[in-house]
């Protein structure tokens, strides 16, 4: 019986770490099968691909765990991209007054952080105070965004987005520059440096703050969790502006990095955030999630893509095996609970 | 076991046992249902009682072991072979599906058709009749979610009741949220249900109830058989010698104290709910609550017990009344608000109101006082194990390892988890619904002991309870609702189950 015991619990740890395993099988894979994919300018730009899917899944993490979801972290991505690239290229024309107004790139990155915010808040309120479903509500938010991005510019593209010095609003593409460049080392770029400094304070907050613990609670039971003195609006409302205030933020670095601001830029983008969310082995029934998870399942998704690129599979082949590979791990993921379902049983027979 | 009373026996089971990874549920245990009798089958929680149901009924299959239905063997592989050979069961969760209304939760998975089209006529209709004969008249078109626990329990005896063959119903603690009158409704059934030769298996922890309803009795402990008797052969301490291999039974814990010179903790002054469509739920309830005392809140289902917690915990806004802490009048807001002025909740329904299951054990009794193991923002590992720790230790609950899922432990640990998390949050007031709901005798003496080790040290304890055993048991005074009006209060030695049960009803015209 204990060798059983031993068996399932050395299950238990492979089933726990899959995600990684195949990370690294991935990983290996493509090194043998594309010779330029295991090259520091490669792996870089994997990276940087990597930090897009992981800071917008960051956000939808915390969405996923309360029990929710958030479809419309894409279109924020598009719709901030056109508001600064506006603001930088046109800048805010008040007619009455008869006045441009230039901002400086610091300010322009406040205010589209907040409007990412303060659709998260609209999700969230709609979410938590009004009932309405999740799916639903950033469905609506979703198109809502698109379509705003669109008006802005009648669809089309706004492509001097670098500023003039003039006008004091240079600086954009500061989101797409790379830091610790040292002789032939091309340095790292600063969207992967963002995407590790907000993925640890996120799995900070998760792991070792209320905060973090009450939306574990109020994915699992909602209703316990507001019997238990949880204000579980409050916190709902706080996770979609999460949620936002990181796609506002991908916004901001993708505008940079394509240099130009494009109404349709983040196009589905939601699905890959989801994507790594669940390759991370978050719950999409909530309660359970880790923001580690969610790191892996991005480097997941995007070395599945650069690599697939890189070996010359077809843009079509490869949105086949990204969604073999999503249902694989989900499938996984439920062998994994009925194995831990388990297990808790035996635990609570041999308490007795 | 002679051969000429064979006939007498519907089902037989012989050597049944059932191995779950790790652990042996069911142990060679035999057990008969004679037929057209109330067949009783106890032991405490994690006895194999639900366990063996399950077999019988399909819901799972025997490791090893035979069944005979009628002396012929018979296997079911799913619930529907059980059903289909008159075999039905009601679940111990209750299983209905709260999204749908009262017929057709009554009809799922047999549906009466007309052509290709659900006849709902004939399920009103059918719903109506079979309602109706459990003298427990719903609409058949309420929402069976929006239903008392009550009243979905007597939608789930009803489902079984539709089917023309039944020769079998298992019944597992049907009565654990009842009110006595319920009950004894639900008796009645179960005897009309005899006559008309259909068995039935009744698993309950309440030995009174037994003694009542039972004609036999088959004793598990540990998975195994431990004996059977004839009902008019035995008494209660024979059963509960049985089941527990000693003497077990609630003691009343003698306290001497001047009630009248106790501080006043919590004062409600006429508290009233309306009823959606017209009516109260609580009609003007009035009661006061002394440091350190035990106020029992004793009645029907229905009553407005429940309710009166929630309007204390800030569930219904739209409540109106006077409520004063300490002296002071306070405004009810909401949950968060009220644990902060000294109130906690043990809800009544554990599983869906009381625990997260997708956390450890450790973190479902910490849960409502975060805030407080807390440096700044942060979390303190230190803090929150020392809590912890000294909850667990302070409540008795036996744990192997904190950071195991909390499902692991048995009903009655997991209970002291959720009284643990109420107490954590070092409340002045706290009210516990239902308390002892559906945890062995055994672990509801140890609730006991907690309840008044709390009390002793000064917090004040309201308890709502339909079980009268338990009133007697714990509570120093006693406030019957009935019907949403507060009925009597009793103290000390007026506390018996007559004047409850009385006091109970004169709410009703």
């Amino acid at each position: 019986m204990n060798k059983k015991k031993d068996n399932s619990n050395l299950m238990m740890t492979l089933l726990k770490g899959r995600t990684l395993f195949v990370l690294i099988i991935l990983f290996i894979f493509f090194s043998i099968k594309a010779d330029s994919f295991c090259t520091v300018n490669s792996l870089l730009l994997v990276c940087k691909h990597v930090a897009q899917y992981g800071i917008l899944g960051i956000g939808m993490t915390y969405v996923i765990i309360t029990g929710g979801i958030d479809l419309s972290v894409g279109s924020v991505v598009g719709l901030v991209g056109m508001i600064a690239g506006g603001l930088i290229q046109e800048g805010l024309t008040l007619k009455f007054a008869g006045v441009t107004l230039y901002f400086s790139v610091p300010a322009i990155t406040v205010i589209c952080i907040i409007i990412g915010i303060i659709i998260g808040i609209v999700n969230g309120a709609l979410i938590a105070k009004c009932k309405l479903a999740p799916f639903i509500v950033t469905l609506g938010t979703m198109y809502i965004g698109r379509g705003l991005a669109n008006i802005r510019s009648g669809g089309n593209t706004f492509s001097s987005i670098k500023g003039q010095e003039a006008l004091g609003n240079v600086g954009i593409m500061q989101f797409d520059s790379r830091v610790f460049a040292v002789g032939g080392f091309p340095g790292i770029p600063i969207a992967a440096i963002l995407f590790l400094i907000l993925a640890v304070i996120a799995a900070f907050v998760l792991k070792k703050t209320p905060f973090g613990w009450h939306i574990l609670a109020i994915g699992g039971n909602e209703k316990a969790a507001r019997l238990s003195g949880i204000k579980v609006e409050k916190n709902i409302i706080l996770v979609y502006a999460i949620s936002g205030a990181c796609s506002a933020l991908i916004g901001l670095v993708t505008m940079a990095q394509i240099a130009a601001s494009h109404p349709n830029t983040g196009d589905t983008w939601e699905m890959n955030a989801i994507a790594a969310v669940v390759l991370g082995g978050t719950s999409m029934a909530g309660g359970v999630g880790t923001i580690g998870g969610t790191v892996i399942g991005a480097f997941v998704i995007g070395i599945i893509n650069d690599g697939m690129t890189m070996c010359g599979v077809s843009e079509f082949w490869q949105k086949v095996i990204k969604g073999l590979v999503i249902i694989l791990a989900v499938l996984i993921d439920q062998f994994q609970r009925n194995l831990q379902a388990k297990m808790a049983l035996q635990a609570r027979n041999e308490n007795k | 076991m002679a051969e000429n009373k064979d006939k007498d026996i519907v089902m037989k089971c012989r050597h049944m046992e059932k191995v779950y990874p790790g652990t042996k549920a069911l142990d060679d245990v035999d057990f008969n249902i004679y037929r057209g009798k109330v067949n009783v089958l106890i032991g405490e929680n994690g006895a194999g009682k639900s366990t063996l149901m399950k077999q019988i009924a399909g819901i799972e299959q025997p490791s090893s072991g035979k069944m005979y239905l009628d002396g012929e063997e018979v296997s079911f592989k799913n619930t529907t072979e059980a059903r289909a050979k008159g075999v039905g069961i009601i679940h111990q969760e209750l299983s209905l599906f709260p999204n749908l209304n009262v017929y057709q939760n009554i009809f799922m998975n047999n549906e009466q058709k007309k052509g290709v089209v659900v006849n709902n006529e004939i399920h009103k209709q059918k719903t109506k009749e079979v309602l109706e004969r459990l003298e427990y008249p719903i609409d058949p078109e309420a929402k069976v979610g929006d239903l008392r626990v009550g009243q979905q329990q007597m939608i789930e005896i009803a489902r079984n009741l539709i089917q023309d063959d039944l020769k079998i119903l298992i019944m597992d603690e049907p009565t654990s949220s009842l009110s006595q009158s319920e009950v004894q409704v639900l008796f009645k059934i179960m005897r009309e249900l005899n006559a008309q030769g259909i068995s039935i298996v009744y698993i309950s922890h309440r030995l009174e109830e037994i003694m009542e309803i039972g004609d036999h009795v088959t004793i598990l402990r540990d998975g195994k058989y431990v004996d059977d008797a004839a009902v008019k052969d035995i008494d209660v301490p024979w059963i509960v010698q049985k089941m527990t291999g000693s003497n077990k039974s609630y003691p009343k814990k003698e306290r001497d104290i001047d009630w009248e010179k106790q501080d006043t903790v919590l004062e409600v002054k006429d508290l009233c709910l309306p009823k959606k469509g017209g009516g109260w739920l609580l009609d003007h309830v009035s009661f006061k609550l002394k440091r350190g005392e035990i106020l029992g809140i004793y009645g029907l289902m229905g009553a407005g017990r429940t309710e009166v917690f929630e309007c204390l915990m800030g569930l219904h806004p739209e409540h109106t009344g006077e409520v004063y802490v300490d002296g002071k009048k306070i405004k009810i807001k909401n949950i968060a608000e009220q644990i902060k002025n000294g109130f906690a909740l043990v809800p009544e329904d554990r599983q869906a109101e009381g625990l997260v299951q997708t956390l450890d054990i450790e973190k479902n009794i910490s849960l409502s006082s975060l805030k407080t193991c807390c440096n700044k923002f942060v979390l303190s590992k230190q803090k929150e194990d020392e809590y912890v720790d000294a909850q667990i230790k302070d409540i008795h609950i036996k744990v192997a390892d904190k950071h195991l899922p909390i499902l692991s432990l048995s009903g009655g640990n997991q209970q002291k988890c959720v009284i643990g998390k109420g107490v954590l949050t070092d409340p002045k007031i706290l009210l516990m619904d239902e308390p002892s709901r559906g945890i062995d005798i055994g672990a509801k003496t140890e609730v006991f002991d907690i309840i008044n080790q709390y009390a002793d040290r000064g917090l004040s304890i309201i308890c709502v309870s339909s079980e009268l055993k338990e009133m007697l048991a714990i509570a120093n005074r006693v406030v019957v609702l009935s019907n949403g009006i507060k009925t009597a209060e009793f103290t000390d030695d007026e506390i018996t189950e007559d004047n409850l049960v009385l006091a109970s009803y004169k709410g009703h015209h």
